[in-house]
């Protein structure tokens, strides 16, 4: 297009009946009065339609981290390992051999609470789309799933769907999807979670992003049509919930599996060659933020005409081709002269390419529809004129540390073992795993059930172990003790299996932010979180961040879900929980407080109100964690351990009933002195492990510890098929498993 | 031997079949788009797991009617060896090259997980490596498993010999609750009359090195790869 279009003014968009721009309009379009004349400011006139809907996708929380950013800028991105750190689509980590992990964690809980199967299942598409974008194959899939309590209306109906929307998209489109984590808590009755991370793999010097560049460079779309579903998803995901949200699911979008495995093969075969500048998936706020973005980061300017897109619905306006979020779409800057050689491999694969627009070098975007100009905004003003908010935070007073007088033993403890472990806590969650395809592309190592996923890097000797994991009840008493046990959480998983970790992905769940106190656990999650970080050298590299999580008025618990993966140097050489043999010592690594605050023993055998009398969260030490962790990393490299595992919710006893289930043997175990029996039981204690090793190893491992200024002793003794301790009434692991295995099914099988 | 496996756009065990075939027979397998309309020569074709078009009609029932299918029948008829895995199992059965269908899981869910199952004969090219009375563990993960037939078919399946696995116990007994999908006679894979094309539900390809949790279907390969050279 000409010079003279560009300096003409933004017309109605000829294909809609466009209203009048009133204040009414632009309180819809979730615009405060501040914000609106920002947008009046930075064009010196009155916007179009299609520009206002363009201006409020790119403002909206979900886009702009206008509430977060100013807290996420603390938080450690960089280290050695470190290839890309926040701000492209997913962070990437070296992982030697000249590969990369190339990983990211989302947030669709909005969707999911309103459509469950389509909200996750595009959960999962949208994550991989952002990891395919990069150049990298998809490798493994985890989720992060948080439910109402077990009793709620609708939390079976939620938990039926997003399961099988989970696994009708990953396992259609063929990831493994190896791990993850599920919890059931009231605070989430109106509001669940689901948070899908991906990791994929990418040759290292083979990397995309999103920068355009080259003025002239055609602009391509790929991908499925657009319609006009999800019109406004970004917005609706920066809003608060009510009674009507129901009304909101013509917002949800509806997923293909098919289609996004195709646009993954065409991508990857397009990567091959040497045409793409840039690319960008079109995820929230669709074609209007993959082209701001684009033309954002590397300064530059697009044109785009709106009557190239395909489409696939009659009559469609600008206002809906821009804001549409539907799904298995890219955004592609190509070099001149390679769209034929790009549109062959499309057309191979059967899905549209089309070249939309150009790359100019205006720093505007200008969009065309029917011959006219609809929109024409200055990028930069759409990129960083949003406003940023150092909106109001309240910290949190934490808790008195808890004490263990006001917690009685229970009648019998192994009773109460039975109990937890068939528990909605800590109950298997083969019900839902088995759902999930966890052996396609056959590297998987460590199936789910494990500390962590294991998947071998195909045709290498290495592996990557991946762990999610956050406690939020931690957090709620806490945030910043909560946080950095999240991030610990995730390191010590990792570091069971063996891994050295390398990096994490961050997904922030918190309700409204204009409320200080919930600003406050916000802003404390990520203080803990970054101290952790920083004493682990655990940088986070990607992340997501979805606020607004509230029913009426009722947040839910501050929830900042830590993805982490690590690097199995040989893939021979890690450990797993189900190796326990006959005859192996059991030792315990980790200082043994009996600290019982915020654990599941005050939570759900004494029923606790834990705002009020859960007292604060165990206490981390960062020192002792990464001395702890580093020391039984360092065990499993001499590849003689039989099993390890890490301890977390239920303790002590909950550990050691894992570890007997999972390798179906019993074991019989010691109490350390001077700590109540059932604090020592139930207590949930950080940086700890057990490990298992044939009894002539103990010696020197023990040995080692000491000299490592490591506390280790030798718990006891793994044989037989039953579980006994010190004063324990002896108990079989057939009927800890039964406790174990039955919860799920008999949950989900029930009827109303 | 020389292997051929066939690609759909949906195809996602295409990798893992390529890479059990090129490491336990050594040779690279040819690989066939679907919409071409010969196959290169080839002792044996396999067709992989996956979800073909999208599967969004029954599964199986578009790709039974793509141009390579027709390739693929009349390949067979000249009596070539067609081992279908998984949804590939499900595109025999649609094409009428083996008897039957595929339907939704009892349970209704999608399956991931090891089962067991009896190898019914080991005097075939697929089975031979096998010992028949010793249960072998292989992966499944699908949704539309549940091995449906006539009587009167089951009957000449039963009577010819033609069941090749059947889901058992640990054990070995083909008992119900072996059954993981609701499958008549608890099949898990089945034979043509002349016994050259099999179906199967399990994913041998998964499992063929002890690292990864197990190597009971490496044997399926070695068989072929004995047999067929």
């Amino acid at each position: 297009m000409s010079e003279a279009h560009i300096q003409k003014i933004p017309q109605a968009d000829p294909a809609a009946n466009e209203p009048e721009i009133t204040p009414a309009i632009v309180a819809e379009h979730g615009f405060t009065e501040e914000e609106y004349a920002r947008v009046l400011r930075a064009l010196n006139r009155t916007p179009t339609m299609t520009e206002l809907g363009v201006y409020s996708v790119m403002w909206s929380e979900h886009c702009s981290y206008k509430s977060s950013r100013v807290w996420l800028k603390q938080l450690p991105t960089t280290g050695p390992q470190v290839i890309c750190g926040p701000g492209e689509n997913a962070g990437i980590v070296d992982i030697g051999n000249g590969l990369a992990a190339v990983f990211k964690m989302e947030s669709h809980n909005h969707p999911s609470f309103i459509e469950p199967y389509q909200g996750a299942a595009t959960g999962v598409g949208g994550i991989m789309r952002d990891v395919f974008t990069m150049g990298a194959r998809p490798i493994a899939n985890l989720n992060a799933l948080r439910f109402g309590a077990p009793e709620h209306e609708k939390t079976r109906h939620l938990v039926e769907g997003v399961v099988s929307g989970i696994g009708g998209y990953g396992n259609c489109f063929g990831v493994p999807t190896v791990g993850g984590e599920v919890e059931f808590d009231p605070a989430y009755n109106g509001n669940i979670l689901v948070n899908a991370m991906c990791v994929g793999l990418a040759d290292a010097d083979n990397i995309f992003y999103a920068a355009a560049s080259g003025i002239g460079n055609p602009v391509v779309y790929v991908g499925s049509k657009t319609g006009r579903d999800g019109i406004h998803g970004a917005t609706m995901a920066s809003a608060e919930f009510d009674d009507d949200s129901q009304e909101k699911r013509p917002t949800v979008q509806v997923g293909d599996p098919f289609t996004e495995k195709l646009l993954l093969e065409a991508c990857l075969e397009l990567m091959a060659e040497d045409d793409i500048v840039a690319i960008q998936d079109m995820g929230a706020a669709g074609l209007t933020s993959s082209a701001v973005e684009m033309a954002g980061k590397g300064n530059v300017g697009i044109e785009l005409i709106l009557d190239d897109v395909p489409v696939r619905e009659d009559a469609m306006t600008a206002y809906e081709m821009l804001l549409s979020e539907s799904q298995e779409r890219m955004l592609m800057v190509l070099k001149p002269g390679r769209e034929d050689a790009a549109r062959a491999i499309f057309e191979k694969w059967q899905l549209d390419f089309a070249v939309i627009g150009t790359i100019t070098d205006t720093g505007r975007m200008a969009v065309y529809h029917q011959g006219v100009l609809v929109a024409d905004l200055p990028l930069d003003s759409l990129n960083d004129d949003a406003p940023l908010y150092e909106r109001p935070y309240e910290f949190t007073v934490p808790p008195a540390p808890f004490d263990t007088a006001n917690a009685p033993a229970p009648a019998n403890a192994a009773q109460t073992l039975v109990q937890m472990v068939g528990s909605p806590a800590l109950s298997s969650r083969r019900w839902i795993y088995e759902q999930y395809d966890h052996t396609i592309m056959a590297d998987t190592l460590q199936r789910p059930g494990g500390d962590a996923g294991v998947v071998r890097v195909h045709n290498t000797n290495t592996a990557l172990a991946v762990t999610v994991d956050v406690t939020p009840r931690y957090c709620k008493a806490d945030p910043k003790e909560g946080g950095k046990q999240a991030v610990v959480e995730t390191w010590r998983n990792l570091t069971a299996t063996g891994a050295k970790p390398l990096a994490i992905t961050d997904c922030m769940n918190f309700g409204n932010p204009q409320r200080p106190e919930i600003m406050g656990q916000f802003a404390g999650c990520i203080l803990g979180m970054k101290e952790a970080c920083e004493a682990l050298d655990y940088p986070v590299v990607s992340g997501n961040v979805s606020l607004y999580n509230e029913t009426n008025g009722t947040g839910i618990l501050p929830t900042p879900g830590i993805g982490g993966i690590g690097l199995i140097d040989d893939a021979r050489i890690y450990a797993r929980m189900d190796g326990v043999k006959d005859g192996d010592d059991l030792i315990l690594i980790g200082d043994e407080q009996g600290y019982l605050g915020q654990s599941l023993y005050l939570r759900d055998v004494l029923k606790l109100d834990l705002d009020k009398e859960g007292g604060a969260p165990p206490p981390v030490d960062l020192a002792a964690e990464r001395r702890n962790g580093d020391f039984v990393r360092g065990l499993i490299a001499t590849g003689r351990l039989s099993a390890c595992h890490d301890l977390s919710d239920g303790g002590l006893y909950v550990a050691i009933a894992e570890l007997c289930m999972a390798s179906k043997i019993g074991a019989a175990f010691t109490l350390p002195k001077g700590i109540a029996a059932h604090a020592a039981l139930f207590g949930e204690d950080q940086g700890r492990y057990i490990v298992a090793l044939p009894a002539s190893l103990t010696a020197n491992a023990l040995q080692a510890a000491e000299k490592a200024g490591v506390t280790a002793r030798q718990l006891g003794t793994a044989g037989g098929d039953q579980l006994t301790g010190d004063g324990l009434d002896p108990i079989s692991v057939s009927t800890l498993s039964e406790a174990h295995e039955g919860w799920f099914p008999t949950y989900m099988d029930a009827t109303h | 031997m020389k292997a051929a496996v066939v690609l759909f756009p949906g195809s996602n065990c295409d990798r893992d079949t390529l890479v059990a075939l090129e490491r336990i027979t050594g040779q690279k397998p040819a690989q066939v788009w679907h919409t071409q309309t010969d196959l290169p020569p080839a002792d044996l074709v396999v067709l992989p797991g996956g979800f073909t078009y999208g599967d969004y009609l029954r599964a199986g029932a578009m790709a039974a009617r793509s141009p390579v299918m027709a390739a693929v029948k009349k390949r067979a008829a000249d009596g070539a060896y067609v081992l279908g895995i998984c949804n590939g199992f499900q595109m025999l059965t649609e094409t009428g090259l083996l008897p039957g269908a595929l339907m939704r899981n009892a349970g209704l869910k999608f399956i991931c997980k090891d089962v067991h199952l009896s190898v019914e004969r080991n005097d075939t090219p697929f089975t031979r490596k096998y010992a028949t009375g010793k249960p072998i563990r292989i992966p499944i993960a699908h949704h539309d498993g549940n091995y449906f037939t006539d009587d009167d078919t089951l009957a000449r399946l039963e009577g010819e010999g033609r069941v090749a696995f059947r889901y058992v116990t640990k054990d070995g007994a083909p008992n119900e609750a072996a059954n993981p999908n609701g499958s008549r006679g608890n099949i898990a894979g089945i034979y043509s009359d002349d016994m050259r094309v099999l179906g199967m539900m399990p994913h041998p390809e998964r499992l063929i090195e002890p690292g990864l949790g197990g190597s009971d279907g490496r044997p399926l390969f070695e068989g072929l790869m004995e047999a067929l050279s």
